[in-house]
């Protein structure tokens, strides 16, 4: 829904500050993860992400998250698929070349960015092509693994 | 300008030190001169004829041709074929390709492709949406976006591998480009989207049509203070508006065109619009000529190719310089427009 995107993106600095306290907690559950087994809890921990990520971002669960460099705009519901800024096409007003109704994702990330910490930072970083194979998996616990993995050594 | 060591018409120039391609188009930008590239329209045909009628009108007007990939979204020749035929003669042109119509297999294989039929350049775009074009049913393939369609193909150029990593035996030795467009919004961010570009192996940059001068020095000084400059050639959009009409249709159909009202009101006033939007055109590249950081302009005429030569005729900015063309050094009197 386009007007909780909007809220999202307007409320992005406390999202950033919430999802570095749930990034946190996530990489210290590690043990608890591997416990259980990072393969036996994939699709229930995916099933919540779709659910929260879809009710503030529209997340469409690439499985690769971008949101902190995109100003908690997600970057996958420009009809382009495009994750490294606007493309010439933007309407004068601010919208899609797409779809004419949508405000563009990039007019709204750079809005959030600039709401954030460290989005503007990011913001300016280049996202790598996207893996297709990553589709519907869920996000949080790969960054919680590569995260846990890097610092174990 | 006349290469020392021209070759023969088909063949590649020899890579000089600090270059990326064996070709025209970066050799002319390297030299410091100002360039000129346009935009061949590709037929709706299979006959080769037909593309070589097309790219002849530029002769002697200028260093690149930009074949189109289905721009707009319409169905015609491919980029591929149009720059394998080009090249064939000596021809510089510049491969576009969009990440609309195929995904990063298909993609790879023409940069290898291109490059084995003699194509120097490539300007890297995310292309327009399927909904504009002439097939709204077909199904948008955007794999990449512009920016890791560069990324690919400077890993292709240096790192000669694919993106999977599997080694190539020669590396694909091209010029890459990118677009711009410094008039649609965010506006204030489209400078730190020509960095990223750069950052991502942008070598240059066409942008959208320029008809408002103040926002393009603007986006160039932004571009400038983030210390783009020195490491990227820009050239400008112009091209020769057919009357006011045609002007209030493409501010309002082709995606991010930006046109102020003061041109059309200009335009609407004239007795002969398109000898006016040739004129207006004549004067925008002369006031983008003095912007800093401009390297030339990219012109662009669709459906009225034959005023290119016209325009930039009129224009003086080659000072006199003849842009190769097949046939060029075999002429000891060059027939100028006059």
């Amino acid at each position: 829904m386009i007007a909780l995107r909007k809220w999202s993106v307007r409320h992005a600095r406390g999202l950033e500050t919430t999802y570095k306290v749930l990034e946190r907690v996530f990489v210290a559950l590690d043990p608890l993860w591997r416990l259980l087994g990072y393969r036996r809890i994939e699709a229930p921990v995916a099933a919540v992400e779709r659910v929260v990520k879809g009710f503030l971002f529209d997340c469409q669960m690439c499985g690769q998250c971008a949101l902190s460099g995109t100003g908690m705009s997600c970057p996958m519901n420009c009809p382009k698929n495009l994750r490294n800024g606007p493309c010439g096409g933007v309407r004068a007003n601010g919208h899609c070349e797409v779809r004419p109704e949508m405000p563009c994702v990039w007019v709204l990330a750079f809005e959030g960015s600039r709401r954030m910490r460290d989005g503007q930072v990011a913001i300016r970083l280049v996202q790598p092509p996207v893996d297709r194979r990553l589709q519907g998996r869920s996000s949080w616990l790969a960054v919680a693994r590569e995260r846990a993995e890097a610092s174990r050594g | 300008m006349i290469f020392d060591d021209e070759p023969v018409p088909g063949y590649p120039l020899p890579i000089l030190a600090g270059h990326s391609s064996p070709g025209r188009l970066e050799r002319v930008l390297r030299a410091g001169v100002f360039t000129v590239t346009t935009e061949l329209d590709p037929p709706d045909s299979a006959d080769p004829e037909e593309v070589y009628r097309r790219a002849r009108v530029f002769d002697g007007y200028v260093d690149g041709i930009n074949a189109t990939d289905g721009s707009g979204a319409n169905c015609h020749m491919s980029s591929l074929a149009v720059c394998a035929l080009l090249t064939r003669i000596g021809y510089a042109p510049v491969m576009q390709i969009s990440c609309r119509d195929k995904n990063r297999i298909a993609i790879q294989g023409d940069i290898l492709g291109g490059a084995a039929m003699g194509v120097c350049n490539i300007l890297c775009l995310s292309g327009d949406g399927v909904q504009s074009g002439d097939h709204p049913q077909a199904k948008p393939v955007f794999d990449l976006d512009a920016l890791s369609l560069l990324q690919i193909a400077r890993m292709l150029r240096d790192e000669k591998h694919f993106q999977s990593g599997r080694k190539l035996t020669y590396a694909p030795r091209v010029f890459l480009g990118a677009a711009e467009n410094p008039f649609a919004p965010p506006f204030e961010w489209r400078a730190d989207r020509l960095a990223k570009k750069v950052a991502a192996g942008a070598q240059f940059i066409q942008t959208q049509y320029c008809f408002d001068v103040p926002m393009m020095r603007e986006f160039m000084k932004r571009a400038r203070d983030l210390g783009l400059l020195e490491k990227v050639f820009v050239l400008a959009g112009v091209g020769p508006l057919k009357s006011a009409k045609s002007a209030q249709w493409m501010r309002a159909h082709v995606a991010g065109t930006h046109i102020p009202d003061s041109l059309i009101q200009r335009l609407a006033g004239a007795q002969d619009q398109a000898k006016e939007g040739r004129r207006l055109c004549i004067d925008l590249i002369h006031e983008l000529r003095e912007v800093p950081g401009i390297s030339g302009v990219h012109v662009m005429a669709y459906r009225q190719e034959e005023s290119v030569a016209e325009v930039i005729e009129r224009s003086g900015v080659l000072g006199g310089r003849v842009p190769w063309f097949p046939q060029r050094d075999q002429q000891p009197q060059l027939e100028r427009f006059s």
